[in-house]
């Protein structure tokens, strides 16, 4: 839970280390290099098909590299138990992926079930998450049919927090919400990682999104890392990749880029 | 009509035939499921078998159902009786629909669903027994159903090698060209379809998952 404060081990969270990826004679990635701090939310920025969500599906090993390494607290994860590895990261995507036959509350009480946990125990748990993103108590007898956009996701994002991982993964998981329930989401988000202090891995193409919520912003292109900045440094960089997504992005980005990192 | 009246006071005959035709469609849709389910799970995981699985249940569909219950005449431990032979060749039959929406329930469930569950840690066989099958098992009755109500139809041909069933009255019928007699074992089989279709129709909707 203190992740934030031990920023003095040297040990990154998450390490890729010279990472290519290729699938059927294309390159998805190519000699890929970034650090995770602990406690960081570290955002990946790039636009569709430059390979942000395989670099995500690389830590949790729904994907294994072609060539290269990838370490999660300083061990490589292609010598780690895969399903005790996937167990320990918390994972939430764009489309939720809740089990439609499910409750919510079994939804949420899943990895804590299939790891064994009692009865009791997971019940506290569901309703202590439950309020933790916002939800009514009542809501966990639905399913997820019977709830809206936002919910579902609110709902996605407690079950990846289940078992109280360390590392969450998050593939663009606010990119199909509404603006308003979408800005509602960013809010609880900051407010929930102040507490929490997770180290969070961010896939987005939404400049502004990733202003508001990174730690730092890793900019990707065509498969490769073009450059790691804090939310500041990117609104001034010189590089011409930034400097597009900012004149992209227009007006107003000075106060998303403040709010994200006071 | 004379045909009921024909029916009621053959009501024991037609019982026994009814329970017969019974026994024939039950064992074979069973051994359908429990050799079909497998196999459509496979190929859903492994497509490359896809084509190959389906093509051979296929291949057996287009066999006419005499024709196939000659063939497995000769083979020795089936030919002795022939109500093995006949439940060989309708759980044969059973196997296409079987296969092919336990294939397509699978495939259908939502990648996203699959892709979570698999992202939070459950392993391959948790994967499929609490989240792919659940979720398919509206598809996979449905293609119960159709097995079901094709054996029905079916199993009125085992008579013609002496394997009972509701055939019986209607190849003697035929012989006696007696409609009556043809009827005593068409209009059961026809309500046997119907209320299968029904009864795995109504769990089918039971068991709709969304």
């Amino acid at each position: 839970m203190l992740g934030g404060m031990q920023a003095t081990t040297a040990i990154p969270e998450i390490e890729f280390q010279d990472v290519s990826y290729r699938v059927a004679g294309t390159q998805v990635l190519s000699g890929f290099n970034l650090q995770v701090q602990s406690g960081e939310t570290l955002v990946l920025l790039g636009r569709s098909g430059s390979g942000k969500t395989t670099l995500l599906k690389l830590v949790n090993r729904l994907l294994t590299p072609s060539s290269g390494d990838i370490r999660v607290k300083g061990l490589s994860n292609a010598k780690a138990d895969v399903i005790g590895l996937r167990r320990s990261i918390g994972y939430v995507i764009q489309d939720v992926g809740l089990f439609p036959h499910f409750t919510v509350e079994r939804n949420i009480g899943l990895v804590p079930r299939i790891g064994g946990w009692p009865e009791d125990r997971i019940r506290a748990r569901v309703q202590e998450l439950l309020q933790l993103v916002g939800l009514a108590a009542d809501l966990a007898s639905r399913y997820p049919h019977q709830l809206s956009g936002g919910q579902r996701q609110r709902v996605g994002v407690a079950r990846a927090l289940a078992a109280d991982p360390e590392i969450l993964l998050m593939d663009e998981p606010f990119g199909a919400l509404d603006p308003l329930t979408r800005d509602e989401l960013q809010r609880e988000f900051l407010a929930l990682q102040q507490r929490l202090h997770k180290t969070v891995v961010f896939v987005t193409h939404d400049l502004r999104e990733a202003l508001r919520l990174g730690t730092r912003i890793a900019l990707m292109e065509a498969g490769r890392l073009v450059t790691v900045l804090t939310p500041r440094e990117f609104l001034q960089s010189s590089d011409p990749l930034a400097s597009a997504y900012v004149r992209a992005f227009g007006e107003g980005l000075e106060s998303a880029a403040n709010r994200g990192t006071s | 009509m004379n045909v009921f009246r024909y029916i009621w006071q053959n009501q024991g005959q037609v019982l026994e035939l009814t329970l017969e035709h019974l026994r024939l469609v039950g064992f074979s849709t069973l051994f359908a499921m429990l050799a079909g389910i497998p196999l459509g799970i496979v190929i859903a995981r492994r497509p490359r078998w896809n084509k190959p699985v389906l093509a051979s249940a296929n291949i057996i569909q287009t066999i006419p159902s005499l024709a196939l219950f000659g063939f497995l005449l000769p083979v020795p431990w089936l030919g002795e009786r022939s109500e093995r032979l006949a439940i060989l060749a309708l759980t044969l039959y059973a196997l296409l629909p079987i296969i092919r929406n336990t294939y397509t329930g699978i495939r259908g469930v939502d990648p996203a669903v699959v892709e979570a569950g698999r992202g939070m840690g459950l392993t391959e066989s948790q994967l499929l027994f609490q989240v792919e099958l659940p979720l398919a098992v509206s598809v996979i009755l449905s293609g119960v159903r159709v097995a079901v109500v094709i054996s029905v139809g079916l199993a009125t041909i085992a008579a013609a090698i002496g394997a009972g069933g509701l055939g019986e009255f209607i190849f003697r019928g035929l012989a006696m060209v007696d409609n009556r007699v043809i009827l005593a074992g068409a209009i059961p089989a026809a309500v046997l379809a119907l209320t299968a279709d029904f009864g795995v129709g109504w769990l089918e909707r039971r068991m709709q998952t969304r």
